[in-house]
């Protein structure tokens, strides 16, 4: 019995030293520092001690916050958005057509999640602007006397960004939506529940922990999403991840980008405990 | 309602035709870029010039294909190499969280284990920046200490696959345990009866039993290395990886050359996708 936990005890550690690692080194050590750089000042090298200029700048300058604010709204936003598409399309997967059509429509729903988030902007690019693919088609039929720039504005902006984070959501939906007994529907059916009422009372509540880890991932993404808002709303789009990092890569004032980064991750870390807390969910069941 | 009671007709066909708007939707953006790889003009948009494949062969003077596109090829080649090196080391560093979690008992092992989760709920920008400015606090105080620039710390290829392995080793560790889960341990117990040493029940029983699970975390740690923009734009050197100089070049006007590549690479991953979910891997969003 002594030499079975002695071998437990060095695979233990075999295994614990590269995890430990990695989660001090690359997770824990790193945001750590972000929030001491955070509260450093910028003044002259030598009088670099705490200070909260980086956090008032934020307050102070009406850009910032704004932008958070609107950063915010906006991916809540996409967030409800996405769910609102994500549940029907489920439900036409899971429930409604042949099953053998479900399997093909599973990996056509997948195949542009694999593909770089650049390459699906890309593609919205060409067919949106001026020049772009669809204005020609309008113009040729008829329909536009003149091409239109349809890119650079919060609508397209949003429809980019709901494009780019539908799928986080539609596959955990699917994945609960699969285990909904179809019994429990043809039962409330029978005794005469409307659709409306199946929806709310049996289909939603049945689907919540699927709704929550999709929205989770969903928020978070748009949250920090750089690509499609600065390349789909242009100069307008006011995305916080921009000012982070126009303050690193542009003004090398590390110190403000440090503030806003963690700002950005307090608000994404509230947001996610708020949906959780509301929902009656754990992170650990969420992620699984 | 449902496939198993009748439906009205209006319903099933209003249905059906925002199932199709939907895929429309999904596909419409992909579609027209791949397209447009083939059209004979100098610029990603219609009218349709005739077929070309000069976008992928040409060679000067007008058009430079992909396949002549130095630039491009080299971010091609920087992306592979980071590609390789951040699967290798997620892989590694997955499949060791995996045991650690499924088949060990610890203090503070829940803490931990949310502590490996954390990083898919932080934004992959936050991620970019805290890490290079970790990095280089530690280059700094260590060029204080012994005047020497440790180069490894300084924004570029090391940096890069740090930075992607600290949350790409999580996707790969859920996808193991997953499998690790289903792992019927008196297995084990026999092999050790039957007089097996440690390490050869690790490697023939174990680590056998997780392959599938192990291959299929692999390869979405390298595609999402290899498509990752959000934490490498922080952490990119002098050698751009294929998304920045991409994006670099969608950002300043582009020319079909884009379209050859996405073209390359949709068909790629579609393969890559097709094969993966045929051998029975379920995605982990």
């Amino acid at each position: 019995m002594k030499s079975d936990t002695r071998r437990l005890g060095s695979a233990f550690l075999l295994f614990f030293i590269p995890v430990i690692l990695w989660l001090l080194l690359l997770v824990v050590l790193p945001h750590l520092e972000l929030l001491r750089l955070s509260f450093t000042g910028n003044g002259r090298p030598g009088e670099v001690g705490f200070s909260l200029d980086n956090y008032m700048a934020f307050f102070k300058e009406p850009i910032y916050w704004l932008t958070f604010v609107r950063t915010a709204m906006y991916a809540i936003l996409v967030t409800v958005l996405v769910t609102a598409i994500a549940l029907p399309v489920s439900f036409y997967i899971t429930k409604l057509v042949k099953v053998r059509a479900a399997g093909f429509l599973m990996v056509l729903l997948l195949v542009p999640f694999w593909v770089s988030e650049l390459i699906r902007v890309y593609g919205w690019i060409i067919l949106l602007r001026e020049s772009g693919v669809l204005n020609r088609l309008l113009v040729s039929i008829g329909l536009f006397t003149e091409p239109v720039e349809m890119l650079y504005n919060d609508i397209t902006m949003v429809m980019g960004l709901v494009y780019t984070s539908m799928l986080f959501m539609v596959i955990p939906v699917i994945g609960v939506m699969e285990d909904l007994d179809d019994s429990l529907i043809e039962a409330a059916h029978d005794l005469g529940a409307s659709r409306l009422a199946i929806w709310r009372t049996i289909i939603i509540p049945h689907c919540t922990p699927g709704i929550v880890s999709g929205g989770i991932i969903v928020f978070m993404l748009v949250l920090g999403s750089y690509l499609t808002p600065n390349l789909m709303g242009g100069k307008n789009s006011l995305w916080f991840t921009e000012q982070i990092y126009n303050q690193i890569i542009l003004y090398f004032n590390w110190n403000q980008g440090a503030a806003f980064g963690f700002l950005l991750l307090v608000l994404s870390s509230l947001i996610i405990w708020v949906l959780l807390k509301l929902t009656g969910q754990n992170l650990k069941e969420v992620v699984k | 309602m449902i496939r198993s009671l009748r439906n009205s007709k209006p319903y099933i066909t209003g249905f059906r035709l925002f199932i199709i708007a939907y895929f429309v939707f999904l596909f419409a953006p992909l579609v027209i870029t791949m397209i447009l790889a083939f059209n004979d003009s100098m610029y990603p948009s219609l009218p349709w010039e005739g077929f070309t494949l000069d976008w992928f062969f040409g060679n000067g003077p007008k058009k430079y294909g992909i396949f002549h596109d130095q630039a491009n090829l080299r971010a091609i080649g920087t992306s592979f190499r980071v590609a390789v090196a951040v699967t290798i080391l997620s892989t590694f560093l997955g499949t060791c969280a995996a045991f650690l979690f499924e088949q060990h008992d610890f203090r503070f092992k829940n803490a931990l284990y949310f502590l490996m989760i954390a990083p898919l709920v932080i934004p992959g920008v936050i991620l970019g920046i805290s890490i290079l400015m970790f990095a280089n606090s530690i280059g700094l105080t260590l060029e204080a200490l012994t005047g020497l620039y440790v180069e490894f710390l300084g924004p570029g290829f090391w940096l890069i696959v740090l930075g992607q392995s600290s949350f790409i080793s999580t996707i790969v560790a859920l996808v193991v345990i997953a499998r690790l889960r289903k792992f019927d341990r008196t297995l084990e117990e026999a092999a050790y009866n039957l007089g097996a040493s440690q390490g050869q029940v690790l490697w023939y029983i174990t680590l056998r039993y997780l392959r599938p699970a192990i291959i299929g975390g692999a390869a979405m740690a390298f595609l999402m290395s290899f498509e990752n923009f959000n934490t490498t734009i922080f952490l990119v050197g002098s050698q751009a990886t294929l998304p920045i100089n991409l994006y670099l070049q969608v950002r300043d006007g582009s020319t079909p050359v884009i379209n050859a590549i996405s073209f390359l690479l949709i068909t790629g991953v579609s393969i890559l996708a097709v094969l993966n979910l045929s051998k029975g891997n379920k995605p982990v969003a």
